[in-house]
């Protein structure tokens, strides 16, 4: 069984990336695979003439749905129970995990098949189904790699996308006799044979399987109807043949009718898989007599999406479709890998959705919005336009001013990280100092003066920059100083005697003062505190 | 404020086009690192002084574009949500006169001065790199490319993956050093590829991560900010690959 950490307490972003940036062999992983993707993406879009239009319904269906959500669960709920089904509401990962354990526990049945999905990776489900004797069997074929290798997903979509095909042979023929079928003899890693492979060993548990788990990438209200969609065939399996299906689907998923779902069947599979329409979508309502499942549930899961719908800036999260495109076009995905970010959801829109899930519970979310150039190649390929540095810098100042947030479905105020508090000081002192460009043009050229002393590698913070970058050259005259000597009509010869009075009268006045003071006091704190508690909050 | 030739090169430029220049003293930085990094609230008194400080001029032109995004698209935000939060204090309107008279240098030339020949004289062989910012967040398109293109001597080399990031990214460049590097080290990869003299761009702060990587490996392409390059009219003129390191 697997014994899956469940993501607390991760290293913060910037120390996991530090380490993955440096494994060549994820690295040539990552860049292959979405490099691939990319380009295939761009030419599966531009065969559209109404993307942009197609782009901007599918935007604000999801928008408009989102503020009347309670509207369409309850709409939904009615038309899912009037079908045969029946409706859980789950406010968070515990009861949602205790919801379906019973369930299973219900039907007599020790193990269950399942379809990927990303919010039982959220909730943890495998994990609570384990500890309850319940054995649960990945049938998407990466999910399957990363369920045998003891892994954990890297990649909304392919959660295996950092494992080559070498490796993919070498966990088959390891761990698959420990889950069921072994590896056959002599397994080559031709994908078609990684793959007659991975068909072989999954059969025997779709014929014998009593009870699925599965989530949805849809549920539309006016029918109560699910929507699964997936490219490999083992969801339909998974959807037809068990007696019991039980579906955990979080509470945004939902689109009020099916000519709201046309839109996002078009946008999904190009954006996703670069595919024109998708191989097997799965669609079902209730239940019906003689066909598929007797028995269907539908668990609603809430897990911090009301909280983030009650943020005006940073709800705009919850219109994911996990179509994986802003992860393939992400520079700073492709370098650290989905592992860093600590959290199901990597990529960009992990670095939103995480932090806003979660809340800024400890260092790796609050470390999250800071993972990002702001370059803004996800917002642009997003196919519901969701402006990820936009919500990225509303985290940040979250993070580092502080500010109102819903926790638990309560009006909160956010202080402000602790770990940032001496960040906090240098920045009030140079938003300070840069309010008075007289003064920096002063010390601008006090610099000049000084630039041939200026050393290659700065100590302490500035090390930073200068492990792996030379910094500039200071320029003896600065732009200022030379406007003033060739255009304006004032002087810029102030005396050294000047300048220095000025500068330290002012400085000793104001930035000593009010900055030095509390900079010192807040330093000494601030360090004294973080290596008492090893670093941690 | 550690780029002096650019300014220059702008004021040059400008003038030999006929513009009247002027340099208003009170202004400062734009805000975007103290933004960016979370730090709303710090930033408004610089918003405040950029609308004092250009208050009145005809058009207001930066050679980054990261500057002209940051004043554009941020400014209005920061205004608006001042004023939710009870601080408006006359921002919004301010903020109103200069967003929409705000330029990156490239869009003034082409948009506004309706010019794609400014005169200038390069050569050297160069190639591009179009900044996340100038990409994006304001949609240059190929209007640098069309001012490149029309400098005489000047050879234009395609630069691999050109609209990727470099991986400066403000203070990501030092609170994801490991990750910014890895970036930079590509795009500095992709720079030496093409064998220019050159590597331009319409941003120095992207031109000083990546220049500081190129240097740290002894590459030999140099980075220059394109104003230099349309300021330039001949091989003696400042802004030639030989000039200072970024
Ligand atoms: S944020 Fe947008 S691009 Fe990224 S996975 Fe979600 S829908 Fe796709």
């Amino acid at each position: 069984m697997t014994g899956r950490p469940v993501p607390l307490g991760m290293p913060s972003f910037p120390r996991a990336a530090a380490v993955s940036t440096r494994d060549a062999r994820l690295r040539a992983n990552l860049k292959h695979a979405t490099g691939t993707i990319r380009a295939r993406r761009a030419a599966a879009v531009a065969e559209l003439d109404d993307w942009r239009q197609l782009r901007a319904a599918a935007a604000a269906v999801k928008e408009r749905t989102l503020r009347h959500l309670d509207h369409y669960l309850v709409r939904l709920e009615e038309r899912v129970t009037a079908a045969g089904g029946t409706v859980h509401w789950a406010a968070d990962a515990a009861e949602a995990n205790r919801i379906v354990t019973e369930l299973v526990r219900a039907t007599g049945e020790r193990e269950v098949v399942k379809v990927k999905s990303m919010v039982t990776q959220e909730i943890g489900l495998n994990e609570a189904l384990a500890a309850a004797g319940v054995r649960a069997y990945e049938t998407d074929l990466a999910e399957l790699i990363v369920q045998l290798g003891d892994d954990l997903p890297s990649h909304l979509l392919v959660p295996a996308i950092h494992r080559n095909r070498d490796e993919i042979r070498e966990i088959f023929r390891e761990r698959m006799a420990d889950w069921g079928r072994p590896a056959p003899e002599g397994l080559t890693d031709r994908p078609a044979d990684l793959a007659e492979a991975a068909r072989l060993h999954l059969r025997e548990k779709f014929l014998r399987a009593k009870v699925a788990v599965s989530g949805a990438n849809f549920m539309v209200a006016e029918t109560g109807t699910m929507v699964v969609v997936e490219s490999e065939g083992n969801g339909r399996m998974c959807l037809t043949l068990p007696e019991t299906l039980i579906s955990v689907v979080g509470i945004e998923k939902v689109v009020p009718t099916w000519r709201d779902l046309e839109i996002y069947l078009q946008v999904l599979p190009r954006s996703s898989t670069a595919e024109r329409m998708n191989p097997y979508t799965s669609m079902w309502t209730g239940t019906t007599d003689g066909d598929g499942p007797r028995a269907f549930h539908l668990v609603l899961l809430d897990n911090g999406r009301t909280d983030t719908l009650a943020d005006t800036v940073g709800r705009q999260a919850l219109r994911c479709i996990r179509c994986s495109a802003c992860l393939n076009v992400c520079p700073v995905y492709e370098r650290a890998g989905g592992h860093a970010y600590g959290s199901p959801y990597s990529g960009p829109i992990g670095a939103i959705l995480a932090p806003q899930l979660r809340g800024l519970a400890g260092p790796l979310e609050e470390s999250l919005p800071f993972a990002s150039s702001l370059c803004g190649a996800c917002y642009e390929v997003c196919p519901v336009a969701i402006d990820i540095p936009e919500v990225l810098v509303h985290l940040r100042e979250r993070v580092a001013e502080g500010g109102e947030a819903t926790v638990r479905g309560t009006r909160a105020v956010v202080r402000p990280a602790r770990r940032h508090a001496l960040e906090r000081r240098v920045v009030a002192g140079a938003a300070w100092a840069l309010d008075r460009p007289e003064l920096l043009r002063r010390g601008r050229r006090l610099a000049g003066r000084a630039a041939r002393f200026a050393p290659r590698r700065l100590p302490g913070p500035g090390r930073a920059w200068t492990d792996g970058r030379d910094l500039p050259e200071i320029p003896e005259e600065s732009f200022r100083d030379w406007w003033a000597r060739t255009r304006a009509q004032e002087s810029s010869q102030e005396s050294s005697h000047e300048f220095s009075h000025e500068f330290s009268h002012e400085f000793s006045h104001e930035f000593s003062h009010e900055f030095s003071h509390e900079f010192s006091h807040e330093f000494s704190h601030e360090f004294s505190h973080e290596s008492s508690k090893g670093g941690d909050r | 404020m550690v780029y002096p030739e650019t300014g220059r090169a702008v004021v040059t430029l400008l003038e030999r086009l006929g513009v009247r220049v002027g340099f208003p003293a009170e202004q400062s930085c734009c805000g975007q690192p103290f933004f960016n990094t979370g730090y709303r609230r710090a930033t408004e008194p610089l918003v405040r002084r950029y609308a004092a400080a250009f208050r009145g001029y005809e058009h207001i032109v930066t050679p980054s574009a990261s500057c002209a995004a940051m004043v554009r698209e941020q400014y209005p935000r920061i205004a608006a949500r001042a004023a939710a939060e009870g601080r408006d204090d006359g921002l919004t309107e301010a903020v109103a006169e200069v967003v929409p008279r705000t330029y990156e240098l490239t869009e003034y030339l082409v948009d506004v001065l309706g010019v794609t020949d400014v005169g200038a004289h390069y050569p050297h062989t160069v190639t591009y790199h179009p900044t996340c910012h100038g990409l994006r967040a304001l949609g240059l398109g190929d209007r640098p490319r069309r001012l490149l293109e029309r400098v005489k001597g000047l050879e234009l080399r395609e630069l691999a993956g050109a609209e990727e990031c470099c991986g400066f990214g403000g203070t990501f460049a030092v609170k994801n050093a490991a990750v910014s590097v890895a970036m930079g080290t590509d795009k500095a990869r992709a720079a030496v590829a093409t064998g220019a003299a050159a590597l331009c761009a319409a941003d120095n702060s992207c031109l000083a991560h990546i220049g500081g990587i190129l240097t740290r490996r002894g590459a030999a392409v140099r980075p220059v900010h394109i104003a230099e390059i349309l300021a330039s009219t001949g091989p003696g003129t400042a802004g030639g690959p030989e000039g200072a390191a970024r």
